[in-house]
């Protein structure tokens, strides 16, 4: 098949950027989006020119490190799909398709479709986990966790931290994203103990981190890959306000 | 002749890490502040490793080429992680699982190493679970479990099918908490590009910064590679696209043996091939094999659709051939079941080149939400790759290459032959043997990093707590530098026709075809001229577009392909030196009357770890297979 693109092209965070566009032939459309754009970097080296840059690795729909805004859309036109599950087969013959990085002001832009998520990890770094040492550990079924609130642990757990919820959101805000690891531990009772302070520091480093607040339009469930519900927020929220009061 | 020193404590088997702890040498809590260890490589071995080591005191640099430590390739890995809880009551033990791992590697590990890793499978879901893994459960609390292949128990742990996923963000937690607490420094986008050795010790490395392109040295009291497997040297693999050879080859031509390069495992549930212009093949865990079961049309022209051919017109070939195992037999061995059906014509798929993975009768027998239960998800990302809805028709799956067990030889401690340089998780050779059983990796890699290295790493830090590490203005930092930035200068000065990819799918189609699933004399040797050819190639003609001091993907992977045709040639040569089967070694010459593979306990019974002497010398060293608890026996899963 034969495909516009129009590709953002920019050299880093100081330059400014602008799209670019770009014909290319020969498309199959069994190709996923990024063999597309693997193709067409190939042949743009082939003239001697610069590859566009755009992250990607395990191309299975799981490590999260891809991530592009297809069509005004992040991760491309279809629901709950990483960029590198999208084929090309899910366009049309002589379309053109705009790729864009994510647009956030807390993912500074590295090059071209590549954007910096550490903001993500200074989340986790915040309380994100369980503060239990190695080799210390009892007897896993001493804990035990009805099926139920384990599948709900599990729910929350699913976040691949692909930055989606943030790319789509309006206010470019990160709740849903700390609101699935926030409930996750809170789901188990050996992440409980530490819930309140966890909640408490997690939130206040979204803020710090710049992501806008969340206004409940529900555009991160749809363009979660991990379809991860909305309530999520609304759990975190209570907790938040829990542990608020019980600061105090 | 250099001589190997596995370093296996004396004694009883099962007494033999307790051993070791109880005599290995300690440093005092004051002492290890002072001590700064780097550790490459973010992933389960990796995570796990600095996480454990900064809490035990000392400062860890860590490096990893993604953009967070948490996309290491351990996320992929779906199906579970094995260990001998005995849960289940259905006769599982340490020793039995020792026994299932020994016997699924074909007899070419190293015994105490095998049982340590059965050992401690036990402690590390107990470790996972405190750790907030969310792993299945069943409705009373207790955790749940299903089998893998090569075994008749069920010892698997899993988290829906992101087991992987789980444990690495888990580990990747752990490791989070200690960036927190200032004791791990975490550099993400850079890149190990080389190791330095001074006086025979591992004293750092050389890095660049992906997005910069700064060049720099990083030094310390030892180094630990976690850079996991190399099997993108086939291309198209199961691996992330990422995953790389560079750090273990560096090390290798510094003088770390690389033991048994070409033990490549090919897993044989992943989608098949569809074109050339494919970048990767997608695995679907082998957990399906649980429930699914494998069959192809008897007869060779089938046109009709899966569901319409009738039962007695499908051959379950795993059942009819392994009829104890069945569709729970080896990966090795149920990928070569797979190939030798494909190449008697009876593939499935528009290229022919697949089999088919049947849950009909699953959903029939246990209803369509366990099923949804269990695999969901897999059955939801084969619909978004594919577009085939497997609850309704067979999948189509096919063989690719996965897992490497080969690697950077180790002894006991996880030390390669470089003092002060340990390598764990998949970057080293040690405990699959020649042939990996399913949701054994994630053990390992875990294990290694957690457990094991935390343990052994003393052992030699306590002999140099008082030496001055060398600074980074040393003349051997300098050296390699410049030796880095010459080679970079190198690739960017060539300006050929041909970019990077097509050699890279060039070296692939050589490596799949000659040195994959089955291999001969004739066509090693083949390969080996073939590679050589490519080689010189790819240095006349690489053309790579933009510059070193900027965020240049094209050029990262012209780095890491120059590694891999060099790495190539070594796994050809690997396994045209074993004149034997075993595993996933798999030599046509050796082969019983009936396909099966024949092992030459006689003459092979060794790691083959090779030293490194020129770009296409390489010495063997031979480090002897000691048998002391178990007889090795013909590998049959009939």
């Amino acid at each position: 098949m034969k495909i516009n693109f129009k590709i953002w092209r920019q050299e880093n965070i100081q330059t400014k950027g602008a799209f670019r566009d770009y014909q290319l032939d020969g498309i199959n459309e069994d190709m996923s989006l990024l063999e597309a754009i693997d193709f067409l970097n190939e042949k743009l080296v082939l003239q001697g020119e610069k590859v566009i840059a755009f992250d990607y690795d395990c191309r299975e729909g799981i490590c999260g490190q891809c991530g592009i805004f297809v069509n005004g859309r992040a991760h491309g036109p279809h629901d709950n799909v990483t960029t590198c599950q999208v084929h090309m087969r899910s366009f049309k013959e002589g379309e053109t398709i705009v790729l864009e990085p994510w647009r956030a002001k807390a993912f500074p832009i590295v090059k071209d479709l590549v954007v910096d998520r550490s903001a993500f990890d200074r989340i986790i770094q915040k309380g994100g986990f369980i503060s239990a040492g190695t080799g210390s550990a009892p007897e896993a079924n001493s804990i035990l966790i009805g099926k139920k609130e384990a599948d709900k642990a599990m729910d929350a757990a699913a976040c691949i931290g692909c930055g989606a919820c943030v790319a789509t959101c309006k206010n470019s805000s990160a709740s849903l994203f700390t609101a699935s690891k926030i409930n996750h531990l809170d789901h188990l009772p050996q992440g409980r103990i530490e819930s309140y302070d966890r909640t408490i520091s997690m939130v206040k480093q979204m803020e710090l981190e710049d992501f806008g607040a969340c206004s409940f339009t529900g555009g991160c469930e749809i363009e979660c890959p991990q379809s991860i519900s909305i309530s999520q927020i609304a759990r975190m929220n209570n907790l938040f306000m829990k542990a608020l009061l019980k600061k105090e | 002749m250099d001589q190997l020193n596995s370093k296996v404590p004396q004694g009883k088997l099962e007494e033999k890490w307790d051993k070791y702890q109880a005599n290995a040498k300690l440093i005092n809590p004051a002492n290890k502040r002072k001590l700064n260890i780097i550790v490459v490589g973010s992933g389960l071995a990796g995570a796990g490793a600095a996480a454990t080591l900064a809490e035990l005191g000392y400062h860890v640099d860590c490096f990893c080429f993604q953009d967070s430590p948490r996309r290491a390739h351990s996320v992929a890995a779906q199906g579970g992680i094995n260990a001998s809880k005995n849960y289940r009551h259905d006769g599982d033990s340490v020793w039995r699982m020792f026994y299932d791992t020994l016997k699924g590697g074909d007899f070419r590990s190293r015994e105490a190493n095998v049982y340590r890793l059965a050992q401690l499978s036990a402690p590390l879901i107990d470790h996972f679970t405190a750790q907030g893994v969310p792993f299945a459960r069943e409705y009373g609390g207790v955790l749940s479990n299903r089998s893998f292949g090569g075994v008749q128990v069920e010892r698997t742990f899993y988290a829906r099918g992101q087991t992987g996923q789980q444990l690495l963000v888990a580990a990747y937690s752990q490791l989070s908490k200690m960036v927190e607490a200032k004791k791990v420094s975490m550099y993400t986008r850079h890149e190990m590009l080389e190791l330095v050795v001074i006086d025979g010790k591992a004293r750092g490395i050389i890095t660049r910064n992906l997005v910069t392109g700064e060049i720099r040295a990083h030094n310390a009291h030892a180094v630990v590679l976690a850079t996991g497997g190399y099997s993108r040297v086939f291309r198209l693999s199961t691996l992330a696209i990422g995953c790389n050879g560079s750090a273990i080859w560096k090390a290798h031509k510094k003088g770390a043996f690389f033991a048994a390069p070409s033990f490549t495992q090919i897993h044989p549930t992943a989608l098949p091939q569809s074109s050339e212009s494919q970048s990767k093949l997608t695995l679907m865990s082998e957990s399906l094999r649980n429930d699914g079961r494998i069959w192809v049309p008897k007869n060779k022209d089938e046109k009709r659709k899966a569901n319409e051919i009738p039962e007695d017109q499908r051959d379950y070939y795993l059942e009819r051939r392994y009829p104890s195992y069945g569709n729970l037999a080896p990966r090795d061995i149920s990928s070569r079941a797979a190939k030798e059906r494909i190449d008697a014509g009876h593939g499935v798929g528009p290229l022919k080149n697949a089999v088919y993975l049947d849950f009909k009768d699953a959903i029939k027998r246990l209803g369509i939400q366990t099923i949804k239960d269990r695999y969901g998800n897999l059955f939801s990302m084969y619909k978004k790759i594919t577009g085939i809805d497997a609850y309704q028709e067979p999948m189509l799956i096919s063989p690719a290459a996965h897992f490497s067990m080969g690697g950077l030889w180790v002894d006991y401690e996880l030390m390669t032959t470089i003092n002060g340089l340990y390598a764990i998780g998949e970057a080293n050779y040690s405990d699959h043997g020649a042939n990996r059983l399913g949701a054994n990796s994630l053990l390992q890699a875990s294990i290694d990093g957690y457990f094991i290295l935390p343990n052994t790493i003393n052992n030699y830090l306590a002999d140099i707590v008082k030496e001055e590490v060398p600074s980074i203005d040393h003349p051997e930092f300098q050296k390699s530098i410049n030796e880095v930035r010459a080679h970079i200068d190198r690739l960017l000065s060539i300006d050929g026709k041909k970019t990077v990819d097509h050699f890279h799918r060039e070296l692939g189609n050589i490596m799949w075809k000659e040195c994959a699933m089955s291999r001969n004399q004739e066509g090693l040797i083949h390969a080996i001229s073939k590679i050589k050819d490519i080689k010189k190639d790819f240095w006349k003609e690489v053309k790579v577009t933009g510059h070193d001091k900027e965020f240049n993907q094209e050029l990262e992977k012209a780095l890491r392909l120059a590694d891999f045709l060099e790495l190539a040639l070594l796994m050809c040569e690997d396994a045209l030196q074993r004149n034997e089967s075993c595993g996933a070694h798999f030599r046509e010459e050796y082969q019983s009357s009936d396909g099966e593979a024949q092992r030459n306990d006689e003459d092979y019974s060794y790691v083959s770890a090779w030293k490194y002497l020129s770009e296409d010398k390489f010495e063997l060293v031979r480090e002897q297979l000691i048998f002391e608890y178990v007889k090795p026996t013909v590998r049959s899963y009939k």
